[in-house]
């Protein structure tokens, strides 16, 4: 699999060329590379040049490209046939397919599950192609996780849409005309764009809901002060929970968390869908009669429409309104962010070549070793490298919640099963052994084993209720109270006719336990003394 | 005296002790519950002293010597070398268990000490003397493994003693052999002792044996279990008062024994779960080296060490709304808890809130954490149990370790075959930020690799705790 690191820099012993065409396709505002990023690059050892005009609608008109050190090249061919590495944020159009040739190599979003068509068309031009939509999700390759970046901006931009449409102010205030209360928002699915959009909402002064199917992210949304809504619905599954949870769940979830939007649809004033499930048709989750539920000028900014839409009633790319409810359906909000989403795409796009130029020349090599690179690339020379092997980072995150509960689930039942039996087995030795002691012992003995074991007992509870964070002083009190063996020492004297070893080895025993006794009572109120509230 | 009126002060000062006990179990009643255990003391005391018939001048002068002596110890003595005050303290008992059953063995007739029993037969009388004397035998024994125990912990806790385990060949069969052994003289002792004034031969063996194998157990044991060991030794000193009070007959001892006893015993419970060990493993030892379960080095994607100096850090603190703070034994090393403290207050003065999370087996002994914060004027109610505040971690914007490692190490989690598997630590990972302050990359006393330096939102502080703490609090205030 790997090619010998001189196919790629051989003949080009120069710097690559990293060129940002215009994006041609319709209402695409944003560009590849933004004028800071392309010093980055150019510090990694690259020459980078631009398409006239390509950052216009983004804000970066030609003149700033120039002054970051970058070539404005007019003619679109001339960029892509004197460029080594082809930056883009769409999937290349029809037309610019041809432009592709061996040797070079384009990075942009791709979607090879989606696009059969294009990915046989790339192929066939012999390039090389990395779908910054392929890259593994694994820690390392956060960094230039687009998808991630895009998603957060989309959140963000949806709050802005539903603001725009939004009749009201976000923020609850008490003017001199009156009150105003502060505006709902429901987020359905706290991903990456659900939890932007609950920030966004948030910090414009709105009451935030977020709904998700995952429990686990409750606390994300908790710790960005909005509303974690729980289905009420444990307590009728309680028994059955245990075994078949996902099966239990599917059926009555799904009831559940109907039952829920429509309470909610009939409270809140805007609600924003995010919610996606990988590979599979978008969840309906906001039924036609829940939009009639609605507050008349409420907003719903439905984020999933280009697969299918989690809202019955919007559409792609528009916005509609039904029932007196504004419908968001636009499938380009990063677009309608272009300098920021320029921004950080180009961001991400700089730490993908970052990996593939760990020596910083200005060369690049297409590791096929190398996690990342591997899932990112889907053709290589003109042969489809898509979908990667399992990787075997990115079976690593799957894993680990597991292993992050299987400590605590397994040990459950052992200690279960292991309860009874071991609940029993030393009731019958004690039992045993009781019956032992009191067939042979005499009876003196036998009073004095019973204060004995007594007395376990009462330690044992009232050592439980010890605070932890008094340990220490335990221990140095019980060592106090244990030089009771001092009255042991005393006793000795009581013998009229004690001889001197008998007398001297009572007193020794009496010093040291008095250090004991006074020590340990003088410590442990030092310590205790020290126990402070504010 | 007569004696119901001394077993009438015997039962008085028990209450009293259970009451000190009962009482620790909030920082509120703990000052009152140490009250009751002084006069539960000083009851039984003068109860004794009241019975004695002669040598008052020897009797008063060990116990104003005496006295003398552990009030100046316990005035003079560090916060952080509690754990070595303790152990020598629990030698002391050990000791005193040693001195009081040879003294009851040369006292001979063991008979009154069971009290008045007159018209026994000879086949009774020979099975008390038989009691009485592996009574006598058992705390002697019990005394002496304290003893020896406690004083090599007291040795390797106060670094005179290097904290590594002594691993001898065969040590498990040598733990083995010196207890047959001591089983064998405790049958020889019995027999010879059934003759007036016999039997002190095995009886000085036994004694030696044991001081052997207090010593033995001790030496391999790793610093890192060294919590375990002092309670422990904790519960040894109780078992051994209570083998007097057998021995003499006497319930007070035997049921402060049991008290102290059991005590320790939960108490090496405890530890031994906060550090999901088996309490036999921990005393078989051999751990706390790396030398039992090798560590894990270098594998996988162990990422970058991110390192921060002293103003980033201040400026991380000041930019947090909750900051917790997780000390570990380097920072009573470091001497750094009046810092933190200063540091808290400052961080307080800005409008963060501060907690610590304290994990149960950080430090030296039970406890050990929270008598150094509230020696440095940390209030308590600040100071939180693993268990309380380790759901907490996600709120958390900065995490800030200070010298410690395995108590905050994921691989106890994430990975199976991690030699600290499944040992509960603090999470702090799952909040926004950790700052570690820690002097290099060496691993803790489990030996293991801490994938939590090599974490995204983990930022190094390195050097030493007090001076680069000194450093965060000068740019805090500046």
């Amino acid at each position: 699999m790997v090619p010998p690191s001189g196919v790629w820099v051989a003949g080009t012993s120069e710097k690559m060329q990293i060129g940002i065409p215009n994006e041609i396709y319709e209402g695409e505002c944003r560009v590849a590379t933004t004028p800071e990023v392309a010093q980055h690059l150019q510090k990694l050892g690259f020459t980078v040049a631009v398409e006239s005009g390509a950052g216009d609608s983004a804000s970066f008109p030609d003149q700033s490209y120039r002054e970051a050190g970058v070539e404005v090249i007019d003619d679109r061919d001339a960029l892509w046939s004197s460029s080594d590495i082809i930056f883009k944020v769409r999937a290349p159009e029809e037309e610019e397919i041809g432009l592709l040739a061996p040797g070079k190599i384009l990075a942009s979003f791709i979607w090879p599950a989606q696009n059969e068509g294009l990915m046989k068309k790339l192929a066939a031009t012999g390039g090389t192609v990395l779908a910054m939509d392929s890259v593994p999700r694994i820690s390392r390759a956060q960094k230039l996780d687009a998808l991630s970046s895009m998603a957060n901006i989309a959140g963000y931009r949806a709050v802005v849409e539903a603001a725009q449409h939004f009749g009201r102010f976000f923020t609850g205030q008490i003017t001199a005309a009156g009150k105003v209360p502060p505006a709902k928002v429901l987020v359905i699915g706290a991903g990456v764009a659900g939890l932007a959009a609950i920030g966004a909402a948030r910090s414009m002064g709105a009451i935030v809901r977020a709904f998700d199917t995952r429990p686990e992210v409750k606390e994300q949304v908790e710790s960005m002060d909005a509303e974690f809504l729980m289905l009420d619905f444990e307590d009728d599954e309680d028994g059955a929970g245990e075994g078949g949870y996902a099966k239990v769940m599917s059926e009555a979830f799904i009831k559940a968390e109907m039952d829920l939007f429509r309470e909610q649809a009939k409270e809140v004033d805007i609600i924003i869908t995010t919610a996606l499930i990988p590979g599979k048709p978008a969840p309906k989750l906001i039924l036609a009669d829940m939009v009639e539920l609605m507050k008349e000028g409420s907003v719903i900014v439905d984020l999933a429409t280009e697969q299918g839409g989690n809202c019955e009633l919007s559409e792609p790319g528009k916005v509609v309104v039904k029932h007196g409810v504004s419908l968001i359906g636009y499938t380009d909000l990063p677009s309608r962010l272009a300098a920021q989403s320029s921004q950080l795409y180009g961001t991400n796009l700089r730490h993908l070549l970052t990996d593939l130029s760990p020596e910083k020349n200005g060369t690049v090599d297409v590791n096929m070793e190398d996690e990342v690179i591997r899932g990112a690339t889907v053709i290589k020379d003109g042969e489809i490298t898509w979908p990667p092997p399992a990787p075997k980072l990115s079976a690593a995150p799957k894993p680990k919640p597991e292993a992050e509960e299987s400590p605590v689930v397994p040990r459950e039942p052992v200690a279960a099963k292991r309860s009874v039996m071991g609940f029993l087995i030393p009731l019958l030795l004690a039992g045993g052994a009781l019956v032992g002691v009191g067939s042979f012992a005499p009876a003196s003995f036998m009073e004095h084993f019973t204060v004995f074991v007594l007395a376990c007992f009462v330690g044992y509870m009232v050592i439980w209720n010890v605070t932890p964070a008094l340990h220490t002083p335990l221990m140095s009190v019980t060592n106090a109270i244990s030089s009771i063996i001092i009255i042991g020492a005393i006793v000795q004297f009581e013998h009229a006719d004690v001889g001197p070893a008998i007398m001297w080895l009572a007193a020794v025993a009496i010093l040291i336990t008095a250090v004991n006794i006074v020590g340990g009572f003088a410590v442990t109120h030092r310590m205790l003394e020290m126990f402070r509230k504010d | 005296m007569e004696p119901q009126l001394a077993n009438a002060a015997y039962l008085g000062s028990i209450i009293l002790f259970i009451l000190a006990l009962g009482g620790l179990s909030n920082q509120e009643t703990a000052r009152r519950g140490n009250f009751y255990g002084m006069l539960g003391m000083a009851i039984a005391l003068a109860a004794a002293i009241a019975g004695v018939t002669g040598n008052y001048a020897l009797l008063v002068g060990m116990l104003v010597v005496g006295g003398a002596v552990g009030f100046v110890l316990a005035r003079r003595v560090q916060m952080t070398q509690m754990p070595e005050l303790v152990a020598i303290l629990h030698s002391l008992v050990g000791m005193a268990a040693v001195l009081v059953g040879f003294a009851t063995f040369l006292g001979g007739d063991g008979e009154s000490a069971h009290g008045a029993h007159g018209n026994l037969s000879a086949a009774e009388k020979a099975a008390e003397k038989l009691i009485h004397d592996i009574e006598i035998y058992v705390g002697i024994l019990i005394g002496a493994v304290t003893f020896s125990g406690s004083v090599i912990a007291f040795g390797k806790l106060s670094g005179k003693i290097g904290g590594k385990p002594l691993t001898l060949p065969a040590r498990h069969w040598l733990n083995l052999g010196l207890l047959v052994l001591a089983v064998i003289f405790g049958v020889m002792f019995v027999e010879q002792a059934k003759a007036q004034g016999g039997g002190l031969m095995p009886l000085l063996v036994m004694t030696a044996i044991a001081l052997v194998f207090g010593i033995h157990m001790v030496m391999a044991i790793g610093g890192a279990d060294m919590p375990v060991v002092v309670s422990m030794l904790n519960s040894y000193s109780g078992w051994a008062a209570a083998a007097t009070g057998f021995m003499l007959g006497n319930s007070l001892l035997i049921v402060v024994g049991a008290l102290v006893g059991s005590s320790g015993a939960i108490l090496s419970y405890i530890m031994c779960q906060a550090m999901n060990r088996k309490f036999l493993s921990v005393i078989a030892g051999g751990f706390g080296s790396g030398g039992g379960g090798a560590p894990k080095g270098g594998e996988g994607e162990q990422g970058e060490v991110v390192s921060v100096n002293e103003e980033e850090t201040a400026g991380l603190l000041e930019a947090a709304k909750e900051v917790m703070i997780i000390p570990g034994y380097g920072m009573a090393v470091a001497q750094a808890q009046h810092t933190v403290n200063e540091i808290v207050k400052s961080l307080k003065a800005k409008g963060v809130k501060v907690r610590f999370g304290i994990h149960p087996v950080a430090g030296r002994m039970p406890g050990h954490m929270n008598v150094l914060l509230a020696e440095a004027k940390v209030p308590y109610d600040i100071v939180f149990e693993m268990e309380e505040i380790n759901e907490d971690f996600p709120d958390v914007d900065v995490s800030v370790v200070i010298g410690a490692n395995d108590i905050v190490n994921p691989s106890a989690l994430e990975e199976p075959d991690s030699p600290i598997a499944g040992m509960p630590v603090l999470e702090c990972w799952k909040g926004s930020t950790t700052i570690v302050l820690k002097r290099s990359m060496a691993t803790g006393y489990a030996g293991v690799e801490n994938p939590l330096f090599f974490k995204e939102n983990t930022r190094m502080l390195f050097g030493d705790a007090r001076e680069s703490l000194e450093g965060v609090l000068k740019s805090l205030d500046s």
